[in-house]
């Protein structure tokens, strides 16, 4: 989602363009979103009274998977702003592709996931644990699949005759701030919600 | 003024209506805004005189119990979402980028995308009326009353989405405003030079991106809870009614401030100029709006303490409440510092920034009363804390917003507002304000509970309750001397000049209203009151140039389609899936639009 710019001139008076100060302070509000989510989940953490609980169902060599995937894509998102910022288009436009495809994987990962604690009786209604673990890992899931969405806009537009423009390198690297803050809350929440019993 | 929202469904002036749909300038925006937000506030005032009117005597007979539940939830919603915020935001889309020397916000069509989202919010929340659902639960929508079974109508889910979709709105707005503070400063424009509503606004800015996301959660949660059968907040399989509590005043607390820290900003703005002098203590009334900001992110469980919070955590709330009216005692301070020796001139708007100190003073007060858990214990749901709010909100907010209509009319306009029929009406609205919401004071404290819609005779609340229902028609006929005021003013030819007041700061030094580009060179700040600075060391003004290669961003229809796609999906969230799903096929067509579309 390129934003809209005042002036064709780009001074600034911090000198950082406007719009990826906006994804930065957008960022510190997103914090707070998942802030609460997690803060909700640990709330309600052993306050489900009838199971399935997390024990029951969560599978962390399986996740462990999953998380390695996103963390890869971390990598690629590099490489693709570093192919944008060198003026290497086709290291770019590969490793969006790359970053597009780990992302789905994740998502594959996640779909696999809730379908089966939903086949082992965890739904909505179920618990606390459903609820809360079911809603936040589901928004996190959604800011993926936006993710997703937002680089797979970027690749499309790249194959145009004009690329993505003089500011290439700046379109990539905002959509590589949200794609790694996506990342760094999976982190979080696998620790939280996965690896501390 | 009145065309700009009224007339859409009209034709035969196409190309006006058009203008005004894809505008993106932020002056036109910001009128969008200041009409949008009145038009509500005529709105919750209707369903004010209502409610006053049901309990000018015992038993009454006006409204029943149902509809009155749905009155004073919908007023509160429509006065703090889409009355104060939205006149709020209107002062601020104009003035950001006049006040600190800038074309234009830093994202004009984000800007546009802001109103058209706001008002879908407005409109989802207020369409409840016509099918007779509206909210009921109480602005604060407290658990378990909000669960399916209390409240089986679509009220409540009109409620969620209404709020997340005017929340998403503000987010936009404050992320554009924030941004633009920081990076569209004109050259010689520090932060320790911006006026002080710049660093209220900026302030404000800070508060709505911290604290709507939690609430957007705690909505998201209840609506989960409503419709996916969840349990977050009733008890059904372990949900926490209080933990919805937490959330709704982690995010209420700041909110506060956003409601009272615009009209602080404008009648910073209007006391120096009125009393002819600098404002005094511009360092300390900077850093108490800021303190004002991190503190209120920390006060949020003095509206809990009667749900048993323990012992501890009553103290910790309770010093921070009484911490943050220091700063805002500092504020007063400077106020009356900048009067007093001033050659102060008596103007409408210096009418209504004086019955701001007077009447948020003693909001402000009986306040900090409250940060005292048994003082809050004996007060709480009672009259008491409709009479506070009031003052605080009311002789708060409203007064700063009419100090700046009076203050800036003739910079949006280019005509002054008549001043003998403004402080004729000033006097309708402070009396008015006073006889309405005074009495509330001894009616909680002789018992009487917030939010019952009739009571009995032998009470002894007949007296008090009947003159505040008359102090109500008196605000209505200040209101209608306001409106009266405006309308005749814009019959009149625009003779106000650029400077009537001779201003200190920056929107002063342009046309009034302002050219489309604002200023035609850029102007160079040399000091925090710039216009004084160069009229006192003989600065004469920027020589216009013959020609302006001024470019500005063209109009677009972008954002209104996005935001059209955006008030689907939120009808879709109340109604059906498709809805939804052809709300995100228009909205992610319109980013694609907005992506591609050339802006220079």
């Amino acid at each position: 989602m390129a934003a809209a710019h005042a002036e064709t001139q780009h001074h600034t008076t911090t000198g950082i363009d406007n719009r990826k100060l906006l994804m930065w302070i957008f960022l510190a509000s997103e914090c707070l979103f998942f802030g609460s989510l997690i803060s909700t989940y640990l709330i309600f953490r052993g306050d489900s009274i009838v199971g399935p609980l997390p024990a029951d169902l969560l599978d962390i060599p399986l996740t462990s998977t999953s998380t390695f995937v996103l963390l890869m894509s971390s990598l690629t998102m590099v490489l693709a702003v570093f192919g944008a910022q060198h003026n290497r288009l086709g290291l770019m436009k590969g490793m969006l592709l790359a970053t597009i495809v780990l992302g789905l994987v994740f998502l594959g990962f996640q779909v696999y996931e809730f379908r089966h604690f939903a086949h082992l009786g965890l739904n909505l209604g179920t618990n606390q644990f459903g609820a809360s673990f079911y809603l936040l890992t589901g928004i996190h899931g959604t800011h993926v699949g936006v993710g997703v969405l937002y680089l797979a806009s970027l690749l499309v537009a790249s194959a145009r005759r004009n690329g993505l423009g003089k500011e290439a390198a700046l379109h990539v690297d905002i959509a590589g701030l949200y794609w790694h803050f996506v990342d760094i809350v999976w982190i979080v929440i696998f620790t939280l919600i996965y690896l501390i019993p | 003024m009145a065309t700009a929202v009224g007339t859409v469904g009209h034709t035969h002036e196409e190309s006006t209506v058009w203008k005004w749909l894809t505008t993106v300038d932020h002056k036109k925006i910001g009128v969008l805004y200041l009409v949008t937000g009145f038009a509500f506030f005529l709105i919750g005032g209707i369903e004010a005189v209502l409610i006053r009117t049901q309990l000018a005597v015992p038993n009454g007979t006006v409204l029943d119990a149902g509809l009155y539940n749905q009155l004073f939830t919908m007023h509160a919603l429509t006065m703090i979402f889409l009355a104060i915020m939205p006149m709020g935001a209107a002062f601020f889309n104009y003035f950001i980028p006049l006040h600190i020397g800038a074309r234009d916000v830093a994202f004009p069509r984000l800007n546009a995308l802001s109103y058209w989202v706001l008002l879908s919010g407005g409109l989802i929340l207020t369409s409840s009326f016509l099918f007779g659902e509206a909210p009921d639960g109480g602005w604060f929508a407290y658990a378990p009353l909000t669960d399916e079974t209390f409240s089986p109508n679509k009220g409540l889910d009109f409620y969620t989405v209404g709020l997340v979709v005017a929340g998403l709105a503000s987010l936009m707005s404050s992320l554009n405003f924030a941004v633009t503070i920081i990076n569209m400063r004109a050259p010689g424009m520090t932060m320790m030079r911006l006026p002080v509503y710049m660093w209220m606004t900026f302030v404000v800015a800070f508060l709505l991106i911290l604290s709507l996301p939690v609430i957007t959660v705690a909505l998201l949660q209840l609506y989960f809870d409503r419709n996916f059968g969840t349990h977050f907040f009733t008890p059904g399989t372990g949900g926490d009614p209080i933990l919805w509590q937490h959330l709704f005043w982690v995010f209420g607390h700041p909110e506060v401030y956003v409601l009272i820290l615009p009209s602080m900003g404008i009648v910073s703005e209007v006391l120096p100029v009125m009393s002819r002098k600098p404002l005094f203590g511009y360092t300390a009334i900077v850093m108490a709006g800021a303190a004002i900001g991190v503190l209120g992110f920390g006060v949020w469980s003095h509206h809990m303490y009667t749900t048993g919070l323990g012992t501890v955590p009553q103290y910790v709330f309770s010093a921070s409440t009484m911490a943050i009216g220091v700063p805002t005692g500092v504020k007063v301070f400077n106020w009356l510092g900048t009067m007093y020796g001033g050659n102060i001139r008596m103007t409408t708007a210096t009418y209504y920034s004086i019955g701001f100190i007077a009447l948020f003073t003693i909001g402000g007060i009986s306040g900090v009363m409250h940060a005292s858990p048994p003082v809050d214990g004996q007060h709480q749901d009672s009259y008491f804390i409709v009479a506070h709010i009031h003052y605080v909100l009311f002789g708060g907010a409203i007064m700063g917003i009419f100090s700046g209509l009076f203050y800036w009319f003739p910079k949006m306009t280019g005509r002054l507002l008549d001043e003998t029929w403004g402080k004729i009406g000033f006097w309708f609205l402070f009396v008015g304000m006073n006889l309405t919401f005074f009495p509330m004071h001894f009616l909680g404290l002789a018992g009487m509970p917030r939010r019952i819609y009739t009571y009995d005779a032998d009470l002894g609340w007949d007296t008090w309750n009947f003159v505040a229902t008359i102090g109500v028609y008196i605000l209505v006929v200040g209101i209608l001397l306001f409106m009266l005021n405006v309308f005749m003013t814009l019959r009149k030819p625009a003779t106000a000049g650029d400077d009537p007041w001779g201003g200190a700061t920056l929107e002063w030094a342009t046309s009034s209203p302002p050219p489309e580009h604002n200023f035609d060179v850029v102007p160079v700040v040399r000091d925090r009151d710039p216009l004084w600075y160069n009229r006192d060391h003989n600065i004469p003004m920027p020589e216009r140039p013959a020609h302006l290669h001024i470019h500005m961003p063209p109009p677009s229809y972008f954002p209104l389609v996005l935001g059209i796609g955006i008030l689907l999906i939120g009808v879709g969230a109340l109604s059906s899936l498709a809805i939804t799903a052809l709300g995100v096929v228009v909205a992610y067509y319109a980013v694609w639009g907005w992506a591609l579309e050339p802006t220079e």
